[in-house]
């Protein structure tokens, strides 16, 4: 079990509803990939028809927790109002925060999400915010009131993997009493080792399931991939060294470099 | 009678009409919506005593699938 906010979880994988091929296949995927928060995201509805409905429906028979997202908002005081709706309609004091600030790369605004942070703190939200890796940012959200941060590994949908190792390797050993969730741009099964070898508490992913070929098996993948990597990162990893070190002790072997 | 935008959409409306008579009558009756009005969050506990005003920005928001 590990500590988010407050509560408790097996899983450290959080996985996104969006862009699967079918209901269906968004529920056996969340089932495979055992995660036990998802993210779901608010819209105006268009017409009466029922494709929103039916979506929600089968989002609350998995009986995962739900964390509602901004998505699309570009300014503080939009996230602002679809946060205070998202806590009306899902009942959650969660939310995770994103403020877009570039249409071409889906930059997170730092600006405007850490003016929103402070606000939605104030008014007791257990703010999640989606952010960039870098650290000065990191620090303003924390003193905005955030215990979670959710840093992008590349951007959204990209699938690129973590593109800056080295700044989140600072987030981690600059920020050990945060909870860090690498939010963003995995793309395979060994991104999210590499983020949970690095210390990170969690993963939070989306595309990368939903767009595989099989979505289901990719979400069993990934689980195992969040395990592995935390399982790794707990046991201590050997330092990485420029030469080589016979692994076989050389001591006593027949035939040669002895003398006679 | 005044005009109010609901989604997006310009609509007539009687000018005395309270905010959950007009969801009701646009078949809003679930909980698995949250309105905005003017962009502010408008709670479900004030619909009762809400009337909506000439040029009113109405949003009805449900929930779908996020990432």
């Amino acid at each position: 079990m590990w500590q988010l906010a407050d509560k408790k979880y097996l899983s450290r994988l959080l996985l996104g509803t969006a862009q699967y091929p079918s209901l269906q296949i968004l529920q056996d995927a969340i089932v495979a990939s055992g995660a036990q928060l998802i993210t779901v995201s608010l819209r105006r509805q268009i017409s009466r028809e029922t494709h929103q409905n039916d979506f929600w429906m089968a989002a609350k028979n998995l009986n995962c927790d739900v964390l509602p997202n901004t998505a699309g908002c570009r300014t503080a005081a939009e996230a602002v109002t679809l946060a205070e709706m998202a806590r009306e309609i899902f009942q959650t004091h969660w939310v995770k925060l994103e403020v877009i600030g570039d249409e071409y790369n889906l930059q997170p605004d730092p600006f405007e999400l850490v003016k929103a942070a402070e606000i939605l703190t104030r008014q007791g939200f257990e703010v999640l915010p989606y952010c960039t890796d870098d650290l000065v940012l990191c620090q303003r959200l924390m003193d905005a009131g955030c215990r979670i941060l959710m840093p992008w590994a590349a951007p959204i949908g990209s699938g690129k993997g973590i593109i800056n190792p080295y700044a989140l390797m600072t987030l981690r050993a600059r920020l050990p009493e945060a909870t860090l969730i690498v939010d963003a741009g995995l793309g395979k099964p060994s991104h999210a080792v590499l983020a949970m070898e690095l210390g990170f508490d969690g993963v939070l992913l989306n595309t990368a399931v939903a767009l595989a070929h099989h979505p289901v098996l990719m979400a069993k993948a990934f689980k195992d991939a969040v395990v592995a990597g935390r399982n790794a990162f707990c046991a201590g990893i050997m330092p990485e060294r420029d030469f080589a070190h016979p692994s076989t002790p050389l001591i006593d072997t027949p035939f040669w470099h002895q003398e006679i | 009678m005044i005009t109010i935008c609901l989604q997006g959409n310009l609509i007539s409306v009687e000018p005395t009409l309270l905010l959950n008579q007009f969801l009701i009558k646009q078949g809003y009756v679930e909980n698995n919506f949250a309105v905005a009005i003017n962009q502010k969050f408008i709670p479900r506990t004030r619909y009762a005593g809400l009337t909506l005003q000439e040029g009113d920005v109405i949003d009805i928001i449900m929930p779908m699938q996020g990432g």
